[in-house]
């Protein structure tokens, strides 16, 4: 060990964290939460102009900094590879894995790591091109279909199409910008991704009103952050960090009117916000928690809305994401 | 009757033998073959240079700070100078710029000075830019020292962690791989057997396996109380590998010089340290130039593989910058930029090695 921290004294760049301190202890000790994220996805995780992470990921994580730390703005992101992600979670390289990352029980048994919770409902759509008239994928036989080499996408379909007496015409291409072009020069009548990723792919075509995403979705890919097993009150942090903006859209409290909800008499608002009970102690952090994580970065619908919602380019409609009294299947226990 | 006649002056070759004209004429069309030929090449350079200038160019928008000032016409340079900063710096704080353009001036002053013949102090300024700059740059771009904030590595991106990547990876991979090639030579058997297992180990695997041994592995392997920075990982990884690469270029040169210098050099009673000092080395490392300099262009290009261990270098910054929502659909910008960036560095390197072999030419060219 003392040739360790002499290594570290004359590198001067290695960093030594703390194994045995519960990870929520080593955040607060280096004032920042390390937030594992794609590098490129659009609405997810992506870089602007003014070197700040925009999407729906990463406001996820601006939402844990808020509970743990107060501050929505002490996140460091690391992007990672897809390969390389949970390697990162397991070594303590990033605290909380926040990165497109489909919970499956394979990940959540064997990878040593515990999903949280959903984040987005993601699955398989089908994009066309609008003047085809297609208004749902039933009336899809027969179609030359663009999709992507060695992703279960490519399963998927051929599942889909056999289970509805279809027939197909694969043209498989390797890479997301490949498919795109395919698709635009006119190689395929439809092109089948995950459906975040069909808008991003939208945005890409010169004139994006030219096609138009079906509403079916054939798979399952729950989205959300995952956290390294064994440290219970570091998961606990995390999950109720998500249902905290999921229970403040239901409970109509926004990012514009938290601090008027702050007088609300309504008792679950009062819990929610600190007013009433003692919820974040529990967790070991502040009274306010959640209110700083609506204050700070928002409840459910805004971070949706921001970025993959109506007020973002993708105009993804909230659909399975919508919240349970609204159709959807997003639900959140209560707090209290 | 030859004296009869006035002689005639010296005249200038007629135009049909020397002049663009002639030239044209002899290289092509030279025959209805060569004729036919070059019309359909002047046919294929139009179809691809008209559309390219016009692409790039003619119908290009070149001011403006979002995506609807573009027509789409053309390319979207717009794209790349809402960017620029970040393709420089990566993610480095803005208020923080100035450290880094400290660097940067003063790592290309000393380029220029040590490429410069004219100018005096060619050894100090040497040593200072293996000793004390290195240390002057890590304490500006990383802080920490002397109330200067600190920069985390992770922060760090672009051109300048290209350049990075690069310099280090070419000043660290150099003496090592002499070392390596001197000791691959060398009568002692465990010396040599160390240096053949290492260069044959790092040769045999590529460097895609040894960054993602190194970012995915190592810290597996690590005890859980240290972990050590993901740049240091790629820099030891980027280094070792190419040192392999080096060793055995300049093993090549050794075995190109006679035996019989270094004989005469033993004659005369020099140490070993000074036969390969002062005689082999010099002579070698004059004819391995074309060689290291091939290895050093092809370490900087490896040097945008570390995308996949995340870290963001010219490439990797251009590639997320194409997926920001505000700016989708512009990738062939990206690219044409970021290989032009890359073309400017390689073909400058390409060039001075050029020059230097010019320079040093001293007998052995053929």
């Amino acid at each position: 060990m003392k040739t360790v921290r002499w290594l570290g004294v004359g590198i001067g760049i290695l960093v030594p964290t703390v194994a045995m301190a519960s990870t929520l202890e080593t955040v607060k000790e280096r004032d920042s939460v390390r937030c594992g994220v794609n590098a490129a996805q659009p609405g997810f995780s992506s870089l602007d102009d003014d070197d700040q992470y925009r999407g729906l990921d990463t406001d996820v994580c601006r939402a844990i900094a808020a509970a743990a730390l107060g501050d929505a703005t002490k996140v460091d992101f690391v992007p990672l590879d897809s390969v390389e992600r949970f390697t990162a979670l397991q070594s303590g390289e990033v605290d909380v894995l926040s990165r497109t990352t489909t919970w499956t029980s394979s990940r959540d048994t064997t990878m040593g790591m515990n999903f949280t919770g959903v984040s987005y409902y993601d699955g398989q759509a089908f994009m066309v091109a609008s003047d085809l008239g297609v208004q749902s994928a039933k009336e899809l036989d027969g179609a030359a279909v663009c999709t992507q080499s060695g992703t279960t996408s490519e399963l998927n379909l051929s599942d889909y199409f056999r289970i509805n007496g279809m027939t197909y015409d694969p043209v498989v291409f390797d890479a997301p910008e490949q498919s795109i072009a395919g698709f635009e020069a006119g190689r395929c009548d439809v092109l089948s991704s995950d459906a975040s990723q069909l808008y991003a792919q939208r945005m890409q075509l010169a004139d994006p009103s030219m096609a138009l995403v079906l509403p079916e979705i054939i798979s399952k890919e729950p989205l959300g952050p995952a956290v390294r097993q064994g440290d219970d009150q570091w998961f606990n942090l995390v999950k109720w960090s998500l249902f905290a903006m999921l229970n403040a859209e239901e409970l109509g409290i926004t990012q514009a009117n938290v601090d008027e909800q702050l007088s609300s008499e309504n008792p679950d608002v009062m819990r929610l916000l600190g007013q009433d009970g003692h919820f974040g102690e529990a967790m070991g952090v502040n009274v306010d928690w959640a209110y700083q994580i609506v204050k700070q970065v928002g409840n459910y619908a805004d971070i949706y809305d921001r970025n993959v919602g109506a007020d973002s380019d993708f105009n993804i409609a909230r659909g399975l994401n919508a919240l349970w009294s609204d159709g959807g299947i997003q639900y959140a226990p209560p707090i209290r | 009757m030859i004296h009869n006649q006035t002689i005639i002056k010296e005249r200038p070759a007629p135009s049909s033998a020397v002049g663009p004209v002639a030239w044209l004429r002899t290289n092509l069309f030279n025959g209805p073959v060569n004729t036919l030929f070059t019309l359909i090449g002047l046919y294929i350079l139009y179809l691809l240079v008209v559309p390219t200038v016009q692409w790039a160019f003619i119908n290009a928008d070149w001011v403006g700070s979002t995506r609807d000032d573009c027509s789409r016409e053309g390319a979207c340079w717009v794209f790349i100078n809402a960017r620029f900063t970040q393709f420089i710096y990566g993610l480095y704080p803005r208020s923080e710029i100035w450290r880094a353009n400290i660097v940067f001036a003063g790592f290309f002053t000393l380029i220029a000075w040590l490429a410069i013949p004219r100018l005096p102090f060619k050894r100090w300024v040497a040593v200072f830019a293996l000793v004390g700059f290195p240390v002057i740059a890590y304490v500006l771009l990383h802080g920490g020292y002397f109330d200067l904030p600190r920069v985390s590595t992770h922060r760090w991106g672009g051109l300048m962690l290209t350049l990075l990547l690069a310099t280090v990876g070419m000043v660290g991979a150099l003496p090592i791989g002499i070392v390596l090639a001197l000791g691959r030579r060398s009568n002692m058997p465990i010396v040599k057997s160390f240096c053949v297992v290492f260069i044959e180990f790092w040769r045999g695997v590529p460097l895609i396996t040894v960054l993602f041994m190194a970012s995915v592995m190592l810290p597996l392997f690590l005890p859980s109380e240290m972990s050590v920075d993901r740049l240091v990982r790629a820099l030891i990884g980027l280094t070792l590998f190419q040192s392999a690469y080096m060793a055995e270029v300049i093993r090549g040169g050794l075995q190109a010089i006679p035996k019989g210098q270094e004989e005469a050099a033993a004659a005369l009673g020099m140490t070993y340290w000074k036969r390969m000092g002062l005689i082999v080395l010099p002579q070698a490392l004059k004819m391995m130039i074309p060689g290291i300099v091939n290895t050093f262009i092809s370490l900087f290009k490896d040097t945008t593989l570390v995308m996949i261990i995340g870290l963001f270098d010219l490439l990797g910054i251009v590639q997320a910058a194409l997926s920001d929502s505000r700016w989708l659909g512009f990738s062939l910008e990206g690219y044409v930029f970021a290989a032009f960036m890359f073309w400017v560095f390689c073909f400058s390197m390409s060039r001075y090695s050029q020059y230097l072999e010019r320079k040093l030419h001293t007998g052995h060219k053929r």
